[in-house]
């Protein structure tokens, strides 16, 4: 059986005025979270090869605190019913299962252009700000993959 | 706090910083951390090609994450290139195994020798950048999310297709440390 899920992309429409000073607040911590990136070292392709050999607990301490951190934020959030700026209740929608091989094989895939680029999505757009100008070309056959399941979507099991 | 702006974070400052990004992103305008989506936003938005995975309001649902990015880019550059360069201070197990490879520079980022333009036309240049860069979006759009969206946003709401993906992404990680980089710079 081959089922292609539906992405279930999230319909969310805020009001016009707060969509204009909420997109200042995502440049804001889009800039924050760059120089994180840079400043903790996430986007070496040195690092992830220390992580990968187990040669460091560095990686491993950055994603732990980071996964314990927005878990306790997550429980904060809901314990008090925090709202968004707009209003909405926050929520975070569940993704779906399905048979689970989208999650297994495709994070497999990524995992090995992990290791071979150094670099997760956020850190390949980071690199090329840094200075490393030929993760231009790994970005744009990172676009070039995305594309690419766009068009076998339809035929691969999910 | 100086030599901390000017130098690397340690761990247990930037791990916490990075999860803050999840109740941010939720707070500013209830919006789930995830940095791949843009992989496919900018498909949608440059070439959508009549594929049905591409067809959506692409500045409804992702201006906000290409804004947020546009920040990276912004901040990547910032933090780049005012402090002064310096090496990653990695382990001496990983340095002697990189050597074993034939890696010498471990200034920067990444390997000088093969994240470079000339070594695009190399095979191992190749591999690293583009097969490299081709799975990652490939890859990040199977699973339907990185390391942001499943091994952050993912695991602290504990979904257990975000944990079958992380396991994925170290299971993949591995072969590649282990098998694919020995063949490519033996």
């Amino acid at each position: 059986m081959i089922m292609a899920t539906t992405e279930t992309i999230t319909t969310r429409t805020p009001t016009n005025a707060t969509a204009k000073s909420a997109l200042a607040i995502y440049l804001l911590l889009g800039i924050a979270f760059g120089i994180v990136l840079t400043k903790s070292e996430v986007l070496s392709w040195f690092r992830i090869q220390e992580m990968f050999r187990f040669q460091s607990f560095r990686m491993y301490g950055i994603i732990g605190t980071a996964v314990a951190t927005a878990a306790l934020s997550l429980a904060i959030i809901k314990r008090f019913h925090w709202k968004a700026l707009s209003g909405e209740v926050i929520s975070i929608p569940a993704k779906t299962l399905g048979s689970g091989t989208r999650y297994a094989v495709g994070g497999v895939l990524f995992g090995i252009g992990w290791a071979l680029t150094g670099a997760c999505p956020g850190p390949l757009f980071a690199l090329v700000a840094n200075g490393v100008s030929v993760m231009l070309a790994a970005v744009i056959a990172a676009l070039a993959g995305t594309w690419i399941y766009g068009l076998l979507r339809q035929r691969l099991p999910h | 706090m100086t030599a901390s702006v000017s130098g690397s974070w340690p761990w247990y400052i930037a791990g916490p910083i990075i999860g803050l990004f999840v109740p941010a992103l939720l707070i500013a305008g209830n919006r789930v951390f995830g940095v791949s989506s843009n992989l496919r936003h900018l498909c949608s938005a440059i070439a959508p090609g009549g594929l049905e995975y591409f067809r959506y309001d692409w500045k409804r649902e992702g201006l906000w994450n290409l804004v947020f990015l546009l920040g990276i880019l912004l901040g990547g550059f910032w933090a780049g290139h005012s402090g002064a360069g310096y090496d990653i201070a990695i382990s001496a197990e990983t340095k002697a195994a990189l050597a074993k490879l034939g890696i010498r520079d471990f200034s920067g980022m990444a390997p000088h020798e093969i994240f470079n333009w000339h070594a695009l036309l190399t095979l191992r240049g190749f591999v690293c950048v583009i097969v490299g860069g081709l799975l990652v979006g490939f890859g990040t759009a199977y699973a339907g999310g990185c390391t942001s969206g499943h091994a952050v946003s993912g695991l602290a709401s504990f979904q257990l297709p975000s944990l079958i993906a992380v396991f994925g992404f170290f299971a993949g990680g591995l072969a590649a440390t282990y098998f694919l980089l020995p063949l490519l710079f033996s």
